[in-house]
């Protein structure tokens, strides 16, 4: 299994630039392969989740072996987080992508699309994938850019601005990250991850090493959308086609954002309580202004991407809640409990605002509009969606039989058992706004009179669209499973024991 | 576009043919000397670019030219990955793998396959220069009308 | 370290110009100084007093060399750098066909 790991990249690259030579001449061509590879990919990242035969895998390119132990390859390597973050990836693309197949013929240019998408999954596969610091911006450059474009893909007044915007904010985020790894370059002369961690765990914590942590906060933070740089994404987000909202809220600001402040500061970085703090404040500012902020939206793409705002600071904090304690020397099963709780809920937001942004979607192919104000009554006339988006609101609002509880729950136990009261009763009053925002949105889009805007007959979505929806909506249901033991052991512990050992991933490749 | 007068279009000619085989020289001593695919693609796509700023040419021939540069680029990229890929399959199970004999230093065939990546990079950084120049070409062509 | 600072200060340069122009074509070049200040700063990064270029050769006559790592990434940035302005005149112009004007004031149908 060792030989399989590159195709993560190689696979989504190759279809990418398979797409616009065939697809032009074989019709229908992009449809099968975009799908095909990210079904393949999904599987391969699930059999790797539950059947590996290692802990952990390191693989040289190009089989540069190291010189007097200084590693001098790219290392792809893949660990617990890792084949994590690559099951969430792959199979959210692939329903997107199966979604898409209907959604997306009311664009031209599908083979452009079709290859876009590839390109950006090949390029966040990379990022999660990848050892070295320069090679991460490459591939996260490769995942931004495909995106742009995506946003881009409607060519209307607001795609083009939206976009603009996406790209001004992530061209200065760019630039930040590049100087950053300028400055750890700088310092320890070497730019594998893990050569740079064994480094920094021998010098001591000074004002050169916050100040390159700042900088890092501040470029990936603007990826991610943590609040004083969240601008761009309400735009982006709601202005793209559906499916790539779904991939963009889903996975893009976590592939590309959080999963890599994760990565750097957990196992590059020594930990330190200062940065902590820092994480932990932008969490909370990010959870609380931005559900306060969705309140009031009504257009349903807007709302929803508000709430990703909100969500991700949820991610944050019990990520950051983990980080203070270990780096305090507080107790590590609370620290453990936080940080699970933390990925849980990253894993839940993808499925379920995915599942949401494919509702939208669905609501916006049928009826035209986008606007709360303008429709009302489909619950019988879209079962489908209707149950789906309950199901969904239901999760994103933390009722208990769905996934988006139990991961709060985690959450909040974790915060009030680490003594941070205020941050565990933010959470559940945030909790509480986010049951009413969707309140607001069930009751006006699927309750109430039948208005018809667009003077078409309104009718269930076809069977591509129902089945994608359908799929996630089960998702959402099964993911609670994973806070039972058993399950736990093999999906969740082993992403979270490669943080809490936070040399494990610098011995993984200085043996 | 017009194009400009026979003076400018006659030298622009007797230019490209030098311009061209000066990238080709990049390319090829990539791994001797400074330079190599990006900066001697860089120097094709301006030979081109050079020819069709002389000479103008209309809409409709623009685009055709287009979809063949970017259809190239795609092929230059498909023929990197295949070569990158190539030992995945059978052998030593490594991706980038340099697997043709290495040479002696200083030599115009050395350094194994590195030579043959910088080819296939310099057909590619050509062609999407290209493109995206007539890209751009042609936005602003739609927007005169 | 002087040097440095001035690469510091041109990154700054950048990103004024990003802030407060209000021409889309002036926020783009403002991003490109960015870029380049960043450049500039890790090719001297990789500066070494009186290095010879990193090239290996017949006749070597020195061990005392550049960084030749820092020059890779450079290039390599450059390419990226290069995909993204492309990308963001292609917009541009885009906005100019249905604006009609470069002014981003006048494009604010969004709220963000």
């Amino acid at each position: 299994m060792y030989a399989m790991i590159p195709l993560f990249v190689i696979l989504p690259l190759a279809a990418a630039f398979l797409i616009p030579v065939i697809g032009r001449f074989v019709n229908g061509f992009q449809k099968v392969t975009s799908t095909t590879v990210f079904l393949f990919l999904s599987l391969l990242s699930l059999y790797f989740m539950f059947a590996r035969d290692q802990v952990s895998y390191s693989y040289m390119i190009g089989g540069w072996e190291p010189v007097r132990g200084i590693p001098i390859a790219i290392y792809f390597t893949l660990d617990g987080l890792t084949v994590f973050m690559l099951a969430i990836i792959n199979l959210i693309a692939f329903f997107a992508t199966f979604y898409a197949i209907s959604y997306i013929k009311r664009y031209t240019a599908e083979n452009n699309f079709y290859a876009l998408l590839c390109l950006m999954v090949g390029g966040m596969n990379g990022v999660v994938m990848t050892g070295d610091l320069f090679n991460l911006f490459v591939f996260l450059e490769i995942a931004v850019i495909a995106s742009y474009a995506l946003v881009a893909f409607g060519v209307e007044k607001n795609e083009l601005e939206a976009s603009f915007k996406y790209q001004v904010l992530g061209g200065i985020a760019s630039m930040l990250i590049l100087f950053g790894i300028g400055m750890i370059y700088w310092k320890t002369k070497t730019l594998n991850m893990a050569d740079v961690s064994y480094i920094l765990s021998n010098t001591r914590q000074d004002t050169y090493l916050l100040f390159t942590q700042v900088i890092f906060i501040a470029g990936f933070g603007l990826k991610a959308a943590l609040i004083p740089f969240h601008a761009w994404l309400p735009d982006a987000h709601s202005s793209a086609p559906s499916p790539i909202s779904a991939m963009l809220s889903g996975v893009l600001i976590k592939a590309v954002g959080i999963y890599v402040i994760i990565r750097l500061f957990f196992n590059m970085f020594s930990l330190s309580p200062q940065v902590s703090t820092l994480i932990i404040i932008l969490g909370t500012v990010s959870m609380v202004l931005g559900v306060f902020l969705a309140v009031g939206q009504w257009d349903i793409k807007r709302l929803l991407a508000y709430h990703s705002i909100s969500q991700m600071g949820y991610v944050i904090i019990g990520i950051g809640i983990g980080m203070l304690i270990l780096s305090n020397n507080g107790s590590r099963s609370i620290a453990a409990l936080s940080i699970a709780g933390g990925l849980f809920h990253l894993v839940n937001h993808a499925v379920f605002k995915g599942l949401l942004f494919l509702n939208a979607g669905a609501i916006e192919y049928v009826t035209g509009t986008r606007n709360l104000k303008e429709m009302g009554g489909l619950s019988n006339l879209m079962p489908v969606t209707y149950s789906t988006s309950l199901g969904a609101s239901m999760a994103i609002s933390g009722i208990p039989p769905f996934n988006g509880f139990f991961s709060k729950l985690i959450i909040i136990l974790a915060a009030i058992s680490g003594g941070f009261y205020l941050l565990a009763s933010l959470a559940i009053l945030v909790s509480i706004i986010t049951l009413a925002s969707f309140l607001k949105f069930q009751k006006f889009s699927f309750f109430g009179k039948l208005r018809d805007p667009g003077n078409n007959n309104i009718r269930e979505v076809p069977f591509f669209m129902c089945f994608s929806m359908v799929a996630l909506a089960l998702l959402c249901l099964g993911l609670s499973l994973l806070i039972f033991p058993g399950i736990r052991e093999a999906v969740l512990n082993p992403a979270v024991d490669a943080l809490m050992n936070t040399t494990a991933y610098s011995s993984l490749i200085l043996k | 576009m017009q194009g400009m007068s026979i003076i400018v279009k006659k030298v622009s000619q007797l230019i490209t043919a030098l311009i061209f085989m000066y990238g080709i020289y990049i390319i090829t001593h990539g791994h001797l000397t400074p330079g190599g695919g990006f900066a001697g693609g860089a120097i094709l796509a301006g030979a081109f670019i050079l020819l069709v700023l002389a000479n103008g040419s209309e809409l409709l021939k623009l685009k055709q030219k287009e979809e063949g540069s970017s259809l190239t680029e795609s092929l230059a990229i498909l023929a990197f990955l295949l070569l990158a890929t190539l030992t995945l399959f059978f052998g030593t199970y490594v991706f980038f793998n340099n697997y043709l004999p290495g040479g002696t230093v200083g030599n115009l065939i050395s350094a194994g396959i590195i030579p043959i990546y910088n080819i296939v990079i310099g057909i590619e950084v050509g062609a999407a220069l290209f493109t995206i120049f007539l890209a751009l070409a042609i936005y602003k062509e739609e927007m005169i009308k | 370290m002087n040097v440095y600072l001035l690469c510091f200060i041109l990154f700054l340069v950048g990103l004024y110009g990003v802030l407060t122009r209000r021409n889309v074509i002036k926020i783009i070049i403002g991003l490109s100084f960015m870029e380049f200040s960043i450049f500039l700063f890790l090719i001297l990064i990789g500066y070494i007093e009186g290095g010879a270029a990193p090239i290996l050769s017949k006749t070597v006559v020195t061990t005392r060399f550049v960084d030749p790592l820092p020059q890779a990434m450079v290039l390599t940035a450059i390419v990226i750098a290069m995909a993204a302005n492309a990308m963001l005149l292609a917009i541009a112009v885009r906005l100019y066909k249905r604006y009609g004007t470069f002014d981003i004031r006048k494009i604010n149908e969004l709220k963000g």
